[in-house]
């Protein structure tokens, strides 16, 4: 059953998540997570470090270099990473999809 | 100290070579099965159904949510990949938003990527695409139940991801399995709730829009309710 066009459900779905990257994120909880608390009280923490090509990653901590507000930075980071999140996803399952024999369009019958 | 982002993302330096290597192993040949499958099943139609799942993923994952104790959790997602697209495909998919975030966002090591890509994807997803089947086979197959059952295996792939965790570090010989494993047990069970409520209510928008793509769906919640009149599935009719 198709209530809605498959464009229209990714599109709708998509700014949603933008949405959510954006405008929201900004105000997420900041306190440490669930195995960072963990860390801290076991007192392991410390042994976590960067790897190296991860000190020249492009937004670092969710936070879009070059803008001084920490939450403005966070929106950015969330908008662009959403969306690139989408455009690799995408190419990735366009690359990977299921090659249907071209409806009418070659001369190689399907087996 | 540096000011690390974890969230709930291991980072270099945790686990030991040897524990990373084999959960990069484990993860590749989930992923390489993922790939394997998509050649076969991911039909056109879907491929913008994948890359916007991903999206929806990553940008869920930036909304820790506060629970006790001055701790947060965030949604994780392997339940809701694998209920949408198949437990195969969500491992692609989790692999995508956890790679993205480790090389882009230094979130997650680039050495403890496989065991990340385990622990918060493979493992749930390949739980999630059992534990569902086996248990539509005995609840009815009605929206709610359906729901629950979602709800309630979507916490139980961050109990699994959170004991994972756990055993890693304690292979890795970082911290005994008896001293990591109740605290991130109890924290985990906390954030499972966030995912249970998140997971069931995604799953319940598209089944309300698009029924059709909720992979792990049963039959009768995929098609038009108003079709040719309740006919019998299976033993399974009734209330």
């Amino acid at each position: 059953m198709r209530k809605i066009p498959t464009g229209a459900f990714v599109a709708l779905a998509l700014a949603l998540a933008v949405g959510l990257a954006t405008a929201v994120s900004p105000f997420a909880s900041s306190s440490p997570d669930g195995l960072e608390t963990v860390a801290g009280d076991k007192r392991f923490l410390d042994e976590g470090k960067l790897a190296g090509v991860q000190k020249d990653s492009p937004i670092p901590d969710y936070a879009f270099p070059g803008i001084e507000n920490e939450r403005v930075a966070t929106g950015a980071a969330g908008f662009v990473g959403t969306l690139a999140v989408f455009a690799i996803g995408f190419g990735l399952a366009w690359v990977l999809r299921r090659r249907d024999p071209a409806p009418g369009g070659g001369g190689a019958a399907a087996a | 100290m540096i000011d690390l982002p974890i969230a709930l993302h291991i980072p270099d330096g945790f686990l030991s070579g040897g524990v990373a290597l084999a959960c990069g192993l484990l993860a590749v040949v989930a992923v390489a099965y993922g790939l394997r499958v998509a050649n076969v099943e991911l039909d056109e139609a879907r491929v913008p159904l994948l890359g916007v799942l991903a999206a929806f993923i990553f940008a869920a994952q930036m909304l820790n949510f506060p629970i006790a104790g001055g701790t947060s959790g965030h949604f994780l997602g392997a339940t809701l990949a694998a209920v949408l697209l198949g437990p195969w495909l969500a491992c692609l998919v989790m692999a995508v938003v956890i790679a993205v975030q480790a090389f882009a966002f230094a979130d997650g090591g680039i050495s403890a990527l496989g065991a990340n890509v385990l622990n918060m994807g493979v493992l749930g997803a390949l739980l999630a695409g059992l534990a569902v089947g086996a248990a539509m086979k005995v609840v009815p197959h009605r929206r709610g139940a359906f729901l629950a059952v979602v709800g309630v295996v979507s916490w139980l792939a961050v109990m699994t991801g959170a004991a994972a965790t756990s055993l890693e570090l304690a292979l890795s010989d970082t911290i005994p399995l008896a001293t990591s494993l109740p605290p991130m047990l109890g924290v985990h069970a906390l954030i499972g709730i966030g995912e249970a409520v998140i997971t069931a209510a995604a799953v319940s928008a598209v089944l309300v829009s698009r029924p059709d793509l909720v992979a792990l769906a049963p039959e009768e919640l995929k098609r038009p309710p108003a079709a040719p009149a309740a006919r019998p599935v299976g033993g399974e009719a009734l209330t």
